[in-house]
């Protein structure tokens, strides 16, 4: 929001257009999320309304000093971060190791098929854009990316499946396995711990 | 759409008894004229193989091949190597341009093997390498120009003529994003344009400009993406009036 407005004043609704146009119409807004924003926006003195550009009901707003300020910052603040959030594929994978009933190969090509066949619907679109339609492609691309991810995460899921010997059902997952060196089996964590873990 | 390529029950094997390794085991897959498909798997899975076999480069142990209505085990040596240089164009990784012919020449060489005169194979060659945007580096040595430049040179020469099946291996090598969506922009545009087009990749960035994707394993066609619906459903429902 910020951003548009250092353009020039704007109204609420033409900030949401800009924005939808902007980032491909990939995230769109509702007029209350505009709205909300913008009076929060107000509340910390970032922007303030132009009386000499109301029209009619409408309020136009534009940029003061401190929200210049305030953008200058947000661009060079890192994204949110935090701890690695509970990935529910990891999760899925790891109990279908569990499942002698289930096939986790084929429970992995699911997923890799899913997530490419979303990969084709993002590139289509980015194929089929006008070139110079920037906004488009970068957050399609930063989308691609992700799921690209997701993808190459699956083959190497894939081929340390692979590398191992049959994993009998019930054995634990993590930790050191007698399964595998033959030698006294030690206390590890199951995958319902993991599970557990994941949920706290 | 007419099917260009054709393979049923195709299988090869190398080697034999305790030693033999089986590259491919009763592959069927149809290529339709206007479709580019792309073929994923791992190292090893035999996607390379079964587009040697779908060039006619490598024969199947069992199985039939048809290219562009032609059964590949009935045609003499001669009639193969005439139907490769008219009918297919390859892209391979590592390119095989020849380094002692310049941009152009390159481009034109199929069509001079295949009996058509220099002039006009030339004008061929141009005008591909026109599309490609590539007009003011026909004259240049292969070492003379950049990675993506010489990828593009590779397809010039794979779709230039009347071709009818493109095949393709990794063919954006070891391009940066920008170059190798370039290539894939490419090769899409010639299938749009009628050529039917395979090409093999692990990478799920660049199958994910095919059509369809056939995802192969140990040798066995395992699975395949659903035809794409339309990029629209990608877009989240709008704000409620």
């Amino acid at each position: 929001m910020l951003a548009l407005l250092v353009e020039a004043p704007k109204y609420g609704l033409q900030l949401r257009q800009e924005f939808e146009a902007r980032t491909g119409e990939v995230w769109p807004l509702n007029v209350g999320q505009v709205y909300t924003t913008l009076q929060r926006l107000e509340r910390e003195g970032h922007v303030e309304t132009d009386d000499a550009g109301r029209d009619g009901a409408q309020k136009r707003y534009r940029l003061t000093a401190d929200g210049e300020r305030e953008l200058h910052s947000w661009l060079r603040t890192p994204p949110q971060a935090g701890p690695p959030p509970r990935d529910e594929l990891v999760m899925k994978v790891q109990v279908a190791m569990r499942l002698s009933q289930v096939d986790t190969t084929e429970i992995l090509q699911t997923h890799r098929r899913r997530i490419v066949e979303e990969m084709q619907r993002y590139t289509h679109l980015k194929a089929d854009a006008a070139p110079e339609d920037i906004g488009l492609g970068l957050v399609v691309d930063a989308e691609l990316f992700r799921l690209e991810a997701v993808v190459r995460w699956l083959d190497a899921a894939d081929a340390r499946l692979r590398s191992l010997p049959t994993i009998p059902a019930g054995a634990p997952l993590t930790g050191p396995s007698s399964a595998r060196d033959g030698q006294e089996e030690r206390p590890t964590r199951s995958v319902q711990d993991d599970v557990a873990g994941a949920r706290r | 759409m007419s099917v260009v390529l054709s393979l049923r029950q195709v299988s090869k094997v190398y080697g034999a008894g305790a030693a033999a390794v089986h590259a491919l085991r009763a592959v069927d897959l149809d290529v339709v004229a206007g479709e580019l498909v792309a073929v994923m798997g791992p190292s090893g899975s035999g996607k390379s193989t079964l587009l040697t076999i779908a060039g006619s480069l490598e024969e199947p142990t069992a199985g039939q091949v048809t290219v562009c209505g032609s059964d590949l085990s009935a045609l003499s040596a001669d009639a193969t190597a005439r139907l490769r240089r008219r009918s297919l164009g390859f892209v391979f990784q590592d390119l095989n341009l020849l380094a002692g012919l310049s941009a152009v020449e390159n481009v034109a060489l199929p069509l001079e093997l295949d009996g058509m005169a220099v002039r006009p194979a030339r004008v061929a060659a141009l005008k591909v390498l026109d599309e490609l945007g590539l007009t003011d580096r026909a004259g240049h040595f292969p070492d003379d120009l950049s990675g993506g430049e010489r990828q593009r040179v590779a397809i010039a020469r794979a779709v230039v003529g009347d071709r009818s099946l493109l095949l393709a291996d990794e063919p954006t090598g070891a391009l940066d994003a920008a170059n190798g969506e370039a290539v894939l922009r490419m090769l899409r545009s010639a299938c749009k344009r009628g050529i039917a087009g395979v090409m093999v990749t692990h990478d799920a960035q660049l199958a994910s400009w095919a059509d369809r994707v056939i995802f192969i394993r140990d040798g066995r066609v395992v699975d395949q993406t659903a035809p794409s619906p339309s990029p629209d459903a990608l877009l989240a429902p709008g704000p409620t009036p």
